[in-house]
């Protein structure tokens, strides 16, 4: 058998812990039991595949993805970056998946009750592929922020949601980006789980005037980094 | 070398954006292999089944072989089989139909008992968790190098999905602990 590519492990000096007391969920949902090492087999050094059969034409435009009988409520954003693995190479063909609440603060989504009006024309779910640059590009609405019940007074800052396959299971992340400037940010338990400071600030997009379209579109930028293969110095 | 964008949680609100399509059936009429159905909860450390979980799962197909070109044996891979699947856990429960997957190699001289790849996802996780799946039928469980390397038999156990039979297909029953005496095995791959 061929030798694998083995890839670098999830770095736990820059993922959330499960265990973060100040957002409650995670108290009874946590795992407690030390972690058991997974040697890297083809079984994890695999995963779905996906291309452009997978994708409509309008999953990456959630301003007219989901139009029913007039325009979206909000202001319009592009939200365009890259998916590279820790090596600084591109991830081409990755599926990224988003979703999000509407303008006003609120989901589309049956169990979500706060008393902010649902836009009819707005879904607030998208998807696209990066391309052999490991490019991606979504249009959108800037997401309100939403109140949750975690503490007194609780919003969470406006963000979008991300789910990424990467070229195997190993890559597989689900994320969130915020906006820079937000004020929520500091009060935030699931923003401030992540426990390196320069972490928490990969998850804040950039205003990207380059992105932003004249009379159109505020622009953003959000690069994400998968894990990467354990390269040798001969091939750094 | 760049570093790791962070994980944060999945949230309550992810089914419109993950799960509109089905795709807890991997199988259409073509393709190869013994179909089966996979059933189980994710419960929280008081025993609650989470209604607000979501399960993926990554496996090779009837004969081992992955739908990926790392594996030396895409070619003869099932073009009617991807291999990947995903289930909320809508009325506390996840279910797939799939097909049992064959060994798959670990190393030259060995294979790795049948088993099936897990991720699970929930409002209250930060960062999903990884375990594996196993049957209860497979001679094989008892040779597997990562089952093995699990020293405490109890512990093992908690990653042995159960064949029960039903009038339709056999039906392997893995409940996902997430916390408690009877936690599951996650790994850190």
């Amino acid at each position: 058998m061929t030798e694998l590519e083995k890839y670098n492990s999830l770095d736990w000096t820059i993922q959330p812990p499960y265990l973060h007391e100040a957002y409650r969920s995670t108290i009874k949902r946590a795992p407690q039991k030390p972690l058991i090492l997974l040697p890297q087999t083809l079984s994890e050094l695999t995963g779905p595949v996906y291309g452009p059969d997978d994708i409509q034409p309008l999953d990456h435009d959630l301003t007219r993805n989901a139009v029913k009988n007039g325009q979206v409520i909000g202001e319009r954003i592009i939200v365009t970056g890259r998916v590279l693995d820790e090596n600084n190479r591109p991830v081409p063909n990755a599926l990224i998946e988003i979703w999000q609440a509407n303008a006003c603060g609120r989901y589309f989504h049956r169990v979500d009750q706060h008393d902010a009006p649902l836009d009819p024309n707005f879904s607030g779910a998208g998807r696209c592929l990066t391309d052999q640059n490991g490019e991606y590009r979504f249009t959108t609405i800037r997401p309100g922020a939403y109140p949750w019940r975690n503490h007194d007074n609780a919003w969470r800052p406006a963000h979008i949601h991300f789910s990424i396959f990467g070229l195997n299971f190993l890559q597989r992340l689900v994320t969130q980006m915020y906006f820079p400037g937000d004020p929520l940010l500091p009060l935030d338990p699931i923003y401030n789980s992540v426990p390196d400071e320069n972490g928490r600030c990969r998850l804040i997009a950039a205003y990207a005037h380059d992105v932003t379209q004249p009379e159109w579109a505020l622009g953003y930028r959000f690069d994400i980094v998968l894990c990467g293969s354990r390269m040798t110095p001969f091939e750094t | 070398m760049l570093k790791q964008t962070p994980s944060q949680t999945v949230g309550p609100f992810f089914h419109f954006g993950l799960t509109i399509e089905d795709q807890r059936t991997l199988v259409n009429e073509r393709t190869t292999g013994q179909r089966i159905y996979i059933e189980g909860r994710v419960l929280d450390g008081a025993g609650e089944p989470a209604p607000d979980a979501l399960v993926e799962i990554w496996q090779a197909d009837a004969q081992g072989r992955f739908n990926h070109p790392a594996d030396p044996q895409q070619a003869k891979a099932d073009r009617f089989f991807r291999g990947f699947g995903r289930s909320a856990t809508a009325d506390g429960k996840f279910w797939f139909k799939t097909v049992k997957p064959g060994p798959v190699p670990w190393d030259d001289q060995q294979n790795q008992a049948p088993h099936i790849n897990i991720r699970v996802f929930a409002r209250g996780m930060l960062i999903h968790a990884v375990t594996r799946l196993y049957f209860s039928d497979e001679e094989a469980n008892q040779t597997d190098p990562v089952l093995t390397s699990i020293s405490d038999p109890a512990r093992r156990q908690t990653l042995i999905a159960t064949r029960q039979e039903s009038e339709d297909l056999p039906c392997y029953c893995f409940d996902i602990h997430l916390q408690g005496e009877r936690e599951t095995v996650f790994f850190n791959p």
